[in-house]
C-alpha cells in the first residue's frame, strides 16, 4: 500500500499532468502539440482510474495490478506516439512525415515482436508478461529515438526553443526510466528504492512540459548548436 | 549483462540531454540586461563570475518565491552543483575541462541574477498590490 510520501507524489504528479494541458491550452499550444496533451491527458484519467481500483480493490489485488500493467503499456505507447509527432514536427519542412510515420510503425511492431519473443518461453500469464516487457523495451527503443531526434534538431538547425525543450526532457524522461528499469534487473533487491524513486522521476516530465508551455513563447529562437556538449 | 550496457548507456545519455537542457534554460536568459538595481546589489554588471553563484543563491532566498521559476532555479542549481563535481574531480585529469565548467559556472551566475532580478520585479508588485486600498 502507498504511504503518505506515496500519495503525495501520486497527487503532486497528477496535478502537474493537469496543469500542462490547462497551460498547453491558455498558450494557445494544444493543437500544435495534440498528441503529447493528448498522452498527458490520458494520463491524468489512469491516475484517477487507478486511484478508485485501488481504493476498491486493494494494493495487492489482482484487479489493481492488471489494471496498473496495462494501462502503463498503453501510455508507454501513447509516449512513444507523442515522440513520433516531435518527429513529424522537426522533419515536417522536409515533407518528410510519411517516412517518419511509416518508419515508426515499422518499429513499434519490431519492437513488440521482439517483446514477444523474449517472453514466449515462460509459461503462464504470456499477456502480462508481454505487457511488462513492452513496457521496458519501448523505453529504451524511445530513448534512442530521442537522441536521434537530438541529432537532427542539430543537423536541421531547428530553432524553436520550445520544441528543443519538450524534447531535451523527453530524452531525460526517457534515459531516467530505462536507467532506473536496469537498475531493477541488475539489483532485484532494491526494487523497494526503485518504485518510489520512479513516483518521483515521473514528475519530471508533466513539470518541464508545463514550463515548456507556460514560460517559453511560441516565437521564441535559440540556436542549438550552443547547446550540444559536443560542439557542432 | 544487457542490463549493465542499457544503464551505462542511459546514464551517459541522461547527461547530454541535462546538460543540453540546463543549457536551453540559461540561454533563455542570457541577453537579458540585468536591472540597476540588481548591478548594484550583485556587483554583476555584465559578466558574472563562477563563484558569483552561491552569494545571488542567497539574496534570492531573503525574495518572495515565484512559482514561475522554481523548477528552472532548481535545474540549474543541480547543473551548478554538478559542474563543481566535474572541475573537482574530471578536470583534475582533463584540464580544459576546468575552464569550460568555470565558463558555464558563470553562466549559471548569470542566470541566477537575472531571476534575482525578476524576484524584486514580483516583490514590488506585491507590495504595490497590498499598499493599495
Amino acid at each position: 500500500m502507498p504511504g503518505p510520501y506515496g500519495y503525495t507524489v501520486w497527487f503532486i504528479c497528477t496535478l502537474l499532468e493537469a496543469s500542462v494541458v490547462v497551460c498547453a491550452v491558455k498558450k494557445n499550444a494544444f493543437r500544435r502539440y495534440l498528441l503529447l496533451n493528448t498522452y498527458m491527458a490520458v494520463s491524468v484519467v489512469a491516475d484517477i482510474a487507478r486511484y478508485n481500483i485501488l481504493s476498491h480493490y486493494g494494493y495487492v489485488s489482482k484487479e489493481y495490478l492488471y489494471f496498473y500493467y496495462y494501462s502503463d503499456a498503453l501510455l508507454t505507447v501513447a509516449l512513444y506516439l507523442a515522440l513520433i509527432s516531435l518527429f513529424v514536427q522537426v522533419f515536417k519542412e522536409l515533407s518528410a512525415e510519411k517516412f517518419v510515420i511509416l518508419g515508426a510503425c515499422l518499429l513499434l511492431t519490431g519492437t513488440s515482436l521482439f517483446s514477444y519473443l523474449v517472453i514466449q518461453q515462460s509459461t503462464g500469464r504470456l499477456l502480462t508478461r508481454f505487457v511488462v516487457e513492452l513496457s521496458q523495451n519501448l523505453y529504451f527503443v524511445g530513448l534512442v529515438l530521442t537522441y536521434v531526434l537530438w541529432g537532427a534538431i542539430l543537423k536541421l538547425r531547428e530553432t524553436r526553443a520550445q520544441l528543443v525543450q519538450l524534447v531535451l526532457s523527453l530524452g531525460i524522461y526517457f534515459s531516467l526510466f530505462a536507467a532506473n528499469y536496469a537498475i531493477r534487473n541488475l539489483y532485484p533487491a532494491a526494487s523497494g528504492i526503485s518504485i518510489s524513486l520512479l513516483q518521483f522521476l515521473g514528475c519530471f516530465l508533466p513539470l518541464a512540459w508545463a514550463y515548456a508551455f507556460w514560460r517559453i513563447p511560441e516565437d521564441a529562437r535559440l540556436a542549438p548548436a550552443t547547446l550540444a556538449v559536443i560542439p557542432r | 549483462m544487457m542490463a549493465a550496457v542499457i544503464l551505462i548507456c542511459s546514464v551517459v545519455l541522461m547527461l547530454q540531454f541535462f546538460i543540453s537542457y540546463c543549457r536551453s534554460l540559461i540561454a533563455a536568459c542570457a541577453k537579458e540586461p540585468l536591472p540597476i538595481e540588481v548591478q548594484e546589489v550583485t556587483g554583476i554588471v555584465r559578466t558574472a563570475s563562477a563563484e558569483d553563484f552561491s552569494r545571488v543563491v542567497q539574496l534570492l532566498k531573503l525574495c518572495p518565491e515565484r512559482p514561475e521559476d522554481r523548477s528552472s532555479l532548481r535545474a540549474v542549481g543541480a547543473y551548478y552543483h554538478f559542474l563543481g563535481f566535474v572541475r573537482s574531480t574530471v578536470a583534475l585529469a582533463v584540464p580544459s575541462l576546468k575552464s569550460w565548467a568555470d565558463g558555464e559556472r558563470a553562466q549559471c551566475s548569470y542566470f541566477a541574477a537575472v531571476a534575482l532580478g525578476r524576484r524584486i520585479a514580483f516583490s514590488r508588485d506585491l507590495l504595490a498590490q497590498q499598499m493599495l486600498p
